[in-house]
């Protein structure tokens, strides 16, 4: 597919975008009736008359998913509706077991809010139009064909187990002004909601498991010119992805208008292995969903006195909470937004309050940690070690019972679930070695490599390193460095 | 006198009693139904040896010390419209054929928790859809006063099976006088609670903010039995009105109109209604009055436009409603041979699966929904209703209730307005508007035409939980006529 | 002028997802002009200030609380499906994707 390279894009076009991302609630129950919400469970383990739309079965809402819909307006600055009700949406899919969805059409529990993202140095105001509650779908499996994908496939079998599980959809209104910075304003539009929904602890917000996914609109105009005709990428389901997405679709639409093209209004896929998007079937006709209030569902009407009690229960916000942090921390903005990118700050935070550093806390989340999580593919958070333990590792390693090596060995023990900090230390023997130990190991050494030795007495100080990596490799990694330096040089009469 | 013509009300002290067991009068009944169905054709569904079963345990509940009110081991004909678990439910649709429910309605599990036994599931218009119960895709019910008319619909399986003494009581649901109307041309009385009054879980929904579970039974009396018994708040329905149930029973043995103000509907007369109807509804007028009630007109103006706008609310609604009938979790599957996709596989199955007036309701209310025509349809047939309401709102300033035919005609012939849905849809003009208002309704006999010798029934409507002032008014009018006929009308009904 | 068009009755049936023949289409669309010319009775009556009313009575905040409930085993979900495999429902194969 030919594109046109992103930077030149940005010179003839600007982009707006508009992102609509939808968050599975984290409540117990289904949003419509009471069966269990796990993730993985067995199929359809989690399904009753309601959510599998027998006949004569009815919906009854959930009343913590309202609120935490509420509560998600409330914290995106969004006014809430007096009074709205359910819609249905009426289309015939086999993974939506009424052929309707239920969903909030022209009267959303939240309307009009903002959210404010930091894109390098710069903030952003992402407007927010509307934030609705909604019933997510089944799943289906695609059976036979080629590629195990819907086209080509011989049939297909459905688990209904996710169908009705409460989903919030909150929408933007057209992001403009944000040039060539678009794709980064779009991924941090993103990660800064999910901090949200973390902080409220209305969700999991876990992106493997689909329980957040965003869908990326992209048009291009001229400078001074009307937007141009947008395309829809969905399901977009990585905050990379989301990046890569919308510059993409930047690289594409530019080259196609440069062309003399002109941009289908269309549904787009984007494909993780590539970074681009490729169109959806394209519908014979616009879809006409036919909305209508659901007669099954009574209005919701929040009493001011409701919405009230909801927003002074709503905690510091990650925005708030990261200035005061990175005051507190004494970081720069560029440290903070890394860790916030990388899902570190609550961890940092609580490691601190576990007795850390500052420093170390971050330290090790960042560097360590960051980088075990990348390796395994798994979030920070969801890593086997507490805070607690980071902390009290720092501690070892400030009390000189650990070095740095040891201490990496003691995470990657409490990783593998070999008990606490202690009993790893404890287990795998990782303990700095004592004077005497060392004075041994050195003099080993410098018998092993007269040549290096040599050299160091007769004054290429720079030399000792080879001499530090042997004594720290005979002494498997338990010597302290610093001190076999001092150690060396003294006994080959340098200092 | 057999046991099946005696009152739901004696049957329940029999047992209560001791005299007679829940299964000798479950026994009777069967054996009724067995004698009389090759006429009337009520049933869709009778199993012996499960009523029996279920028969059994309730006197064993009796026999346990249960106190279980005073419909216990009263059987009762259910209408198939009601999940039932021990029973096929199919809303007499083709597309449900079989379908066994792994649950039980909310009327249902009243019925079962109050010890009434279920004798089978009862005809009606596929879907509720119909005012004939001709469009039942298991063939037509017949009415017990003349087996070549229709018993009404869409609840006609179950006034049929209790004006043929088949079952002294049933239950019916009502989107536009679905309980009403066959009440009314089998010359029993037939019950519309205020909407919410009575749980709509596990009643395969027609139009759901119109569809009203509701008793039928051959007096006022039996009916209200039967309304406290099923009906109340129920968390499972989010309309359901979270209130006490209106003192229905009560209201039947007060039985007395003096000093209450009847309000006449001027709008329901004239054009189009059968003479031998307005005649006895004009007799009944003057009863009441004579019985010390005030007769005042009232006009409602927009009831002209109720029919209309419920062809739009109620389509809407069914046309979303009915969607969930696509071949994937239960009923039919047609055209399945592997190479079909699901799309093509949903639209076969369900033009094989629903009958004509099904579909017809189907493809209007997608019409109305559509965007470009919402706003001129739907939308305003919603802002009709909203009048209608006000209509009823400023005749209860006035009085305490309004009377009106319950239908126009007397029962029709069969076939007779089969392929002219404009004419079948007329049969509801008098009920529709207590639908659209959520109002009670009910009908009670008041005689029989002049030019047919066929039942006739009044409506009596009474504000949203005023259920208890149409069971009033009903026991009052009844007494008067029994008085007046020497015994209920259904006497007159010819032996089957 | 009639109401309503055969093309229009047939694009109704394809979103209503019915497989109708041209006898039935012809059919439809004649009944379905008849009654949508009379239920457009609607429009005769005055009605712009008046809130539409969805529902019959006027409820609001009707919830329940965030409680798990039983759900149905799978048997019991599966007992009346038409095809199953692996405990899921089997279906055709599908052409349109996900919304």
């Amino acid at each position: 597919m030919s594109v046109m390279a992103f930077d030149k894009a940005l010179q003839s076009f600007e982009p707006v975008l508009g992102l609509e991302t939808h968050v599975e609630l984290g409540t117990e129950s289904k949003m419509f009736c009471g069966c269990a919400t796990g993730f993985g469970e067995p199929p359809n383990t989690q399904v009753c008359p309601t959510c599998l739309a027998f006949p004569g079965a009815l919906p009854v809402a959930n009343e913590a998913a309202i609120e935490a819909t509420i509560r998600i307006g409330l914290a995106l600055n969004c006014s809430i509706a007096e009074w709205c009700r359910f819609a249905r949406k009426n289309y015939f899919y086999p993974d939506m077991p009424k052929n309707y969805q239920i969903s909030q059409y022209d009267e959303p529990l939240c309307s009009d809010g903002y959210l404010d993202v930091e894109v390098g140095g710069r903030t952003f105001r992402v407007e927010i139009e509307r934030v609705h509650l909604e019933e997510d779908t089944g799943k289906s499996t695609h059976v036979g064909g080629a590629t195990g994908r819907i086209h080509g496939a011989d049939y297909s079998i459905v688990d209904y187990n996710r169908a009705g599980i409460p989903l919030v959809e909150i929408v933007t209104k057209p992001i403009t002004g944000t040039g060539e910075l678009a794709p980064e304003v779009a991924k941090a539009y993103g990660i800064e909601l999910r901090e949200i929904m973390r902080s409220l602890g209305v969700s999991d917000v876990r992106m493997d498991q689909g329980s957040m996914r965003f869908d990326v609109n992209v048009s291009l105009n001229k400078p001074g010119e009307p937007w141009g005709t947008r395309t829809e990428t969905k399901n977009v389901n990585s905050f990379r992805s989301v990046e890569r997405s919308v510059r993409g679709e930047i690289e594409r639409q530019a080259y196609l208008l440069s062309e003399g093209g002109k941009i289908t209004q269309e549904t787009r896929h984007f494909h993780e292995d590539t970074g681009t998007t490729t169109p959806g079937r394209s519908k014979e006709e616009a879809q006409d969903y036919r909305y209508f209030p659901d007669p099954d569902l009574v209005p919701i009407a929040p009493d001011v006195a409701w919405v009230e009690s909801l927003r002074a229960s709503l905690p510091e916000l990650p925005r708030v909470k990261r200035l005061r942090l990175r005051e507190e921390w004494g970081v720069s903005e560029h440290d903070m937004e890394s860790m916030t990118n990388a899902g570190a700050v609550d961890l940092v935070e609580a490691t601190i309050a576990a007795g850390a550093p500052a420093a170390d806390a971050r330290k090790w989340w960042m560097g360590e940690l960051a980088r075990r999580a990348n390796e395994s593919g798994t979030a920070l958070a969801d890593l086997a070690i507490t805070p607690a333990d980071v902390a009290r590792v720092t501690e070892l390693v400030a009390s000189g019972a650990l070095n740095d090596k040891l201490a990496r060995a003691a995470l990657e023990g409490i990783l593998a679930g070999e008990g606490t900090a202690d009993e790893v230390v404890a287990k795998r023997g990782l303990q700095i070695a004592d004077e005497g130990e060392l004075a041994g190991i050195i003099e080993q050494v410098l018998a092993d490599n007269a040549d290096a030795a040599e050299k160091v007495r007769s004054g290429k100080v720079a030399a000792v390193g080879a001499l530090v990596g042997a004594v720290m490799k005979l002494s498997r990694g338990k010597a302290d460095a610093g001190r076999a330096r001092e150690l060396i040089l003294e006994k080959l009469g340098v200092s | 006198m057999s046991l099946i013509h005696k009152t739901a009300a004696e049957l329940g002290a029999l047992v209560a009693a001791g005299e007679v067991s829940a299964e000798e009068i479950a026994a009777a009944h069967l054996d009724r139904i067995e004698a009389t169905e090759p006429k009337v054709n009520a049933f869709l569904h009778v199993d012996r040896e499960v009523t029996l079963e279920q028969a059994r345990q309730v006197d064993a509940r009796i026999r346990a010390g249960e106190k279980l009110g005073p419909l216990a081991g009263v059987p009762i004909a259910h209408k198939d419209i009601f999940a039932t678990r021990d029973m096929p439910t199919t809303a007499a649709s083709k597309i449900l054929e079989g379908w066994r429910p792994p649950y039980d309605a909310t009327v249902t599990a009243r019925l079962r928790a109050a010890g009434l036994v279920i004798l089978g599931k009862t005809n009606l218009d596929e879907f509720a859809m119909g005012s004939s119960t001709e469009n039942s895709a298991y063939g037509v019910t017949r009415n017990p006063w003349d087996l070549s008319r229709i018993p009404g619909g869409s609840s006609g399986g179950s006034s049929a099976a209790v004006a043929a003494y088949q079952a002294p009581l049933s239950t019916g649901t009502d989107t536009g006088g679905s309980i009403r109307q066959p009440a009314a041309v089998t010359g029993i009385v037939g019950m519309k609670p205020t909407y919410g009054g009575s749980s709509r879980y596990g009643l395969i929904a027609f139009a759901s903010s119109l569809d009203t579970p509701g008793p039928f039974a051959r007096n006022v009396h039996d009916a209200a039995l039967l309304h406290e018994a099923f009906s109340g708040y129920d968390p499972m329905d989010s309309t359901s009105i979270d209130a006490p149930v209106p003192s229905v029973v009560a209201a039947t043995q007060q039985a007395d109109v003096s000093g209450m103000r009847i309000g006449v509907v001027k709008e329901f007369g004239g054009e189009g209604y059968q003479p031998g109807v307005l005649a006895r509804f004009n007799e009944a007028v003057k009863l009441l009055e004579s019985l010390g009630a005030e007769i005042v007109e009232v006009s409602c103006p927009t009831f002209g436009t109720a029919l209309p706008a419920y062809y739009l609310i109620a389509p809407s609604e069914c046309s979303s409603n009915l969607a969930r009938f696509d071949a994937m979790r239960y009923g039919l599957r047609v055209g399945d041979d592997g190479t079909r996709s699901a799309e093509e596989v949903m639209a076969l199955t369900r033009a094989a699966g629903f009958g004509p007036e099904v579909k017809r309701r189907i493809m209007l209310g997608t019409y109305a929904l559509s965007s470009g025509y919402y706003d001129a349809y739907y939308g305003q047939a919603q802002k009709v209703r909203t009048l209608i309401a006000r209509d009823f709102e400023n005749a209860y300033q006035r009085v305490d209730v309004l009377i009106s035919p319950t239908t126009p005609t007397t029962a029709f012939a069969i076939g007779e307005r089969a392929d002219d849905p404009m004419a079948m849809y007329l049969a509801d003009l008098c009920t529709i508007p207590s639908n659209l208002a959520g109002n009670a309704a009910i009908s009670v006999p008041c005689g029989l035409a002049d030019e047919d010798n066929l039942p006739v029934g009044l409506q009596i409507m009474a504000p949203v939980l005023g259920d208890d002032r149409c069971y009033r008014v009903g026991a009052a009018l009844e007494k008067a006529f029994e008085a007046r006929w020497g015994g209920p009308l259904l006497k007159e009904a010819p032996a089957l | 002028m009639s109401a309503i068009t055969r093309d229009e009755v047939a694009h109704l049936a394809k979103l209503s997802r019915l497989a109708l023949t041209d006898d039935e289409l012809d059919h439809y669309a004649t009944q379905l002009d008849v009654i949508i010319g009379s239920v457009a009775k609607v429009a005769e009556v005055a009605a712009e200030d008046v809130p539409p009313s969805s529902h019959a009575l006027p409820l609001t905040n009707v919830f329940r609380a965030d409680e798990v409930r039983q759900s149905l085993t799978p048997q019991q979900a599966l007992a009346n499906a038409p095809a199953v495999e692996d405990d899921r429902f089997k279906v055709p194969r599908i052409l349109g994707e996900e919304e």
